[in-house]
């Protein structure tokens, strides 16, 4: 795997503050994740979960090298990018809960909590989906002639569909400003990625079918994923074409709620949490001295509070009513 | 091939293929934001000729060419349409929608609900269709009922010239998605087109082609001409048919059909698709949902249930055609 140049990295570091925030965020997602858990065992989540503990790295590192103005298209497996983004807990969860005070009015639930105004376009459940629609978000800015691109993060399991290949083949052709992110869990649903894919190298250079920039990152360590696509946005916007970017991660939860995720291998689990990308940041800013175990005891217990506060207030939100509902359906 | 610009209230002669190209050309003009996708839509003018001469006019960031990946480009239209622009994607045969079916019935119909209407999608799938050319079972449906289910795409069919031109831009200025059935064997056809803005076509409207007293005759597309002749024909035996061109699929004017049933007590429906789980078999099940009655049992002149061939035998045996119409007006008069 390649690393951040050492610029970018001394850039960032020397911004304590804002490594702080991406760490902060980081937990954020990780604790919020875990309250998903414990209000579902409570009934207060219809439906089934999925979680992406373990996958924050890529998020957060993601986000914090694109701009707001930039479209941002992900899947159902999205909790990290909604509060990457910069969703608010009270209105993430009461969307988590299908209430009418969700970002969403409760249509779109735990696997789909988008605010289109953070430029936040969508997150299918169908594997693939997003890749020609933020490749069409990519080429609008590019025929408006705005200084924007669409970051689109999918999944290892997504690039063994058609709309991956078609998507990817006409990004390339037309030279849109899209990043594409594959965030390799490893796992498509049940299935290792390794089963799946005809070629055993890294899927990140599937792109060279297409003659597209592509490039393998540490998906736990939200600098590297902060280099990748920083660097794949000024290309994007240079005119340069589109990038594939694979972050290598993990999914520590199964598939969905009832996923134990027992097909995975003993100790795979216990091995990658020894990489966790919350650890990987926390040690990087302790060890330049802007954090201590104090301090983040006192983050924790501070963005519990909010998480709880937030999850409370969420439980109080009415259900939407009927007629809002289908005032949804089409648009004026 | 008109290469007037639109100009208000002008009345045309022109081809349903013309009256396509005219729509285009004029939302084209109207919106900067237009933009149309699709294969061989731009250097090559369009395999059915709808869009000659686009590419030089409004140029490749308007007019653009894609590759032979209809869910691909159609997903890609639709993140178009969510980031300000108003594509019209050209799908060219129906038959080949369903290669499409995830980016167009799942994605273009839903996105909006799902964000509690936060997004939109205005966005305009066009598609040809029908049969009659001898194409065969792959290239030759309408197509025109299989996104019934799919809530959240509004359908139009065009039976003539003036319905092509007014319905395509009607459907462009939707700020929802909107498939648009065209047919292959009206693409000939000529007739007087109003092109302008000033008369188009309300969403969901039905239009009432002939006033008649006997029997109500609704169809769609290729149809709907069929229809007509039909009415000419001094064989019917001066039985004066009230016939009802449906134009969309959805929003169905149901509306238009009840009161004309109430006033004839007859029905026929004429449809270029199977009756099953088509538009045909909803105008049936509807009015009498409503508690409509008939005077004599209503009349489904569809296609039996057998694949379109590329033999012309087989292929005429299969769609409607005039005598098959002309035997169920006759018969919803007896009963």
């Amino acid at each position: 795997m390649e690393n951040p140049s050492t610029e970018i990295q001394e850039a960032v570091a020397l911004e304590s503050s804002e490594l702080l925030s991406w760490y902060r965020k980081m937990v954020e997602i990780r604790l919020a994740e875990d309250k998903i858990m414990e209000i579902y065992m409570r009934g207060l989540v219809p439906g089934t979960v999925h979680l992406a503990q373990g996958q924050e790295g890529v998020a957060v590192g993601a986000n914090a090298a694109i701009d707001l103005d930039d479209w941002y298209v992900c899947t159902y497996r999205g909790h990290h990018h909604s509060l990457a983004r910069g969703i608010g807990l009270e209105s993430f969860f009461a969307e988590v809960m299908g209430k009418a005070g969700g970002v969403c009015h409760g249509m779109g639930g735990t696997s789909y909590v988008v605010d289109a105004s953070l430029g936040m376009l969508s997150q299918p459940a169908i594997i693939g989906a997003g890749i020609p629609l933020g490749t069409g978000a990519a080429l609008s800015a590019k025929i408006r002639g705005e200084e924007r691109i669409c970051i689109t993060f999918f999944g290892d399991g997504a690039c063994n569909i058609g709309a991956f290949h078609e998507a990817l083949n006409m990004a390339q052709l037309w030279k849109v400003p899209g990043v594409y992110v594959i965030e390799n869990n490893q796992y498509g649903e049940y299935t290792p990625y390794r089963m799946a894919s005809a070629l055993s190298g890294d899927l990140a250079h599937r792109a060279e079918a297409y003659g597209m920039a592509n490039q393998v990152v540490d998906g736990q360590d939200a600098l590297a994923v902060y280099a990748a696509v920083r660097e794949a946005r000024s290309r994007a916007l240079a005119g340069d074409g589109p990038t594939l970017i694979e972050a290598k991660t993990y999914r520590y939860r199964g598939h969905s709620r009832t996923d134990p995720g027992k097909y995975r291998p003993e100790g795979e689990l216990a091995a990658w949490k020894l990489r966790d990308p919350i650890e990987i940041l926390g040690s990087r800013l302790e060890a330049e001295g802007f954090l201590s175990e104090d301090l983040a005891e006192s983050i924790k217990a501070e963005i519990q509070a909010r998480i709880d506060a937030a999850s409370d207030a969420a439980e109080l939100s009415p259900w939407p009513t009927f007629e809002e509902a289908e005032s949804y359906v089409f648009a004026e | 091939m008109s290469s007037q610009s639109n100009q208000e209230g002008q009345v045309v002669e022109l081809t349903y293929r013309e009256s396509i190209r005219a729509a285009l050309e004029d939302s084209l003009e109207e919106d900067h934001d237009v933009v149309l996708l699709g294969e061989d839509i731009a250097a090559a003018g369009g395999p059915f000729k709808t869009t000659d001469g686009l590419l030089d006019k409004f140029g490749e960031n308007r007019v653009i060419d894609t590759p032979i990946a209809e869910n691909g480009f159609a997903g890609i239209a639709l993140g178009m349409a969510m980031t300000g622009l108003r594509p019209v994607v050209e799908i060219m045969f129906s038959d080949f929608l369903p290669v499409a079916y995830d980016s167009i019935a799942m994605q273009m119909s839903r996105l909006r609900f799902m964000s509690g209407g936060q997004t939109s999608a205005p966005v305009t799938v066009r598609s040809s269709g029908g049969a009659g050319g001898r194409f065969g079972a792959q290239t030759s449906s309408t197509g025109e009922s299989w996104f019934l289910q799919f809530y959240g795409l509004q359908i139009a069919v065009p039976s003539s010239p003036q319905s092509a031109y007014g319905l395509l831009r009607t459907a462009i200025r939707e700020n929802n998605p909107v498939v648009v059935f065209e047919h292959k064997a009206l693409h000939s056809l000529k007739g007087p087109v109003a092109r302008g803005d000033s008369d188009l076509p309300e969403i969901g409207k039905a239009e009432t082609l002939r006033s008649g007293s006997d029997v109500t005759l609704v169809g769609s597309l290729l149809m709907v001409q069929r229809a007509l002749e039909v009415a000419d024909d001094p064989e019917i035996g001066g039985i004066d048919p009230e016939i009802i061109d449906i134009r969309w699929v959805r929003p169905l004017d149901l509306s238009t059909i009840r009161k004309s049933v109430e006033k004839t007590g007859r029905l026929v429906i004429v449809e270029e698709q199977y009756h099953d789980g088509g538009w045909g078999a909803s105008v049936l099940s509807r009015l009498i949902l409503d508690g409509t009655t008939f005077s004599t049992p209503p009349i489904c002149v569809s296609m039996p249930e057998i694949l379109i061939s590329h033999s012309p035998v087989i292929e005429d045996a299969t769609i409607p055609n005039h005598e098959r119409i002309k035997d169920a007006l006759i018969r919803s008069m007896e009963a």
